[in-house]
């Protein structure tokens, strides 16, 4: 899509703006609906978005494939990091409390904020990975076909 | 209009426009969802099955044909099973509560439990965002680990598919290889 102007332009315009969005569903999932799923998916519509209308290698240079490819074990990691911890400390796997033992509400808080931090990081990088995976493989499409 | 839509994908036979189609068809069920007041599962509809997946289906598309090609076995037998399986699911939604109903077994069971623990337990104004990271953070690590685990099928299928390829055509085509 080389000569697709307007295009072009209005992504770049937009990738930012669903970046922005996508962080704001990430980290308000506390207070308004949303959370890593979510978020994880907006996030990943950004890079896709990028590399449909300019290239794949534009977007690979952004977010390489070996990063991707770490980025999708760490996610799952943080999250049952987590749990390890507070198993570390004395409590139950996945109790958030024992983040701050004297303010549970807090640590719980926090726990939310680690897990659904990797339950997003795990989102983006699956669907941007597999959006590689197809899209290597992808013969360029000619303009007119669209 | 989620039904009109279903019969338009079925009757269709360009392939483009099938896939258009359903991303019409998830919209339009993430805003029934949202007249069910599931706020957090229209988003992920929205978001996953009208945006991601279309953009999936099209790059999929883009490496097979555009058109689809008519089906040479009869379809009597597809029909009767979807038509015995709809009338099971339409005789069970018989014995549902009505719509909105204060008895249903959603709105007894653990959920007012949740409701008031959650605010002096976990702090957190969005109750399903309590429930799904905190009280069933089993699940959801287990949810997460499912799509790490699809993740990685899908690159060992398409990138193991291709290095296979590559080997076979070395040993079909030897001569092709440079020397050395």
């Amino acid at each position: 899509m080389h000569h697709h102007l307007i295009l072009r332009v209005i992504t770049k315009l937009l990738v930012g703006t669903i970046f922005l969005y996508a962080f704001y569903v990430q980290f308000h999932g506390d207070y308004s609906p949303g959370g890593g799923f979510q978020a994880g998916a907006i996030m990943a519509v950004g890079f896709i978005i990028y590399g449909v209308v300019f290239s794949l290698s534009h977007v690979q240079r952004v977010f390489p494939p070996w990063l991707v490819h770490k980025l999708m074990a760490i996610g799952v990691l943080l999250y049952a990091g987590t749990g390890v911890f507070s198993l570390l400390t004395g409590f139950e796997y996945l109790d958030y409390t024992a983040i701050s033992p004297q303010h549970p509400e807090s640590g719980q808080h926090y726990g939310i904020l680690l897990v659904e931090a990797g339950v997003g990081i795990t989102v983006t990088a699956v669907l941007v990975a597999v959006y590689y995976a197809f899209a290597a493989r992808t013969p360029l499409i000619s303009d007119e076909e669209w | 209009m989620l039904v009109m839509t279903a019969i338009a994908v079925v009757r269709m036979r360009n392939l483009f426009a099938m896939v258009m189609l359903s991303g019409v068809f998830s919209m339009l069920s993430a805003l029934l969802f949202v007249t069910l007041d599931a706020v957090d599962v229209a988003f992920t509809e929205a978001a996953v099955g009208a945006g991601i997946s279309t953009v999936l289906m099209l790059s999929t598309l883009a490496l097979t044909s555009r058109r689809e090609l008519p089906s040479k076995h009869s379809p009597a037998v597809p029909l009767f099973v979807v038509i015995v399986t709809g009338a099971a699911l339409i005789y069970g939604t018989l014995d549902m509560p009505n719509f909105g109903s204060p008895t249903a077994p959603a709105q007894v069971h653990v959920a007012p439990d949740y409701l008031k623990r959650s605010v002096h337990e976990i702090g957190v104004p969005n109750v399903v965002t309590a429930i799904l990271a905190s009280y069933r953070g089993y699940d959801t690590l287990g949810e997460t680990a499912v799509v790490f685990t699809a993740g990685i099928g899908v690159l060992m299928l398409i990138n193991g598919l291709r290095r296979r390829r590559r080997s076979k055509d070395d040993e079909d085509f030897p001569e092709k290889r440079g020397p050395g």
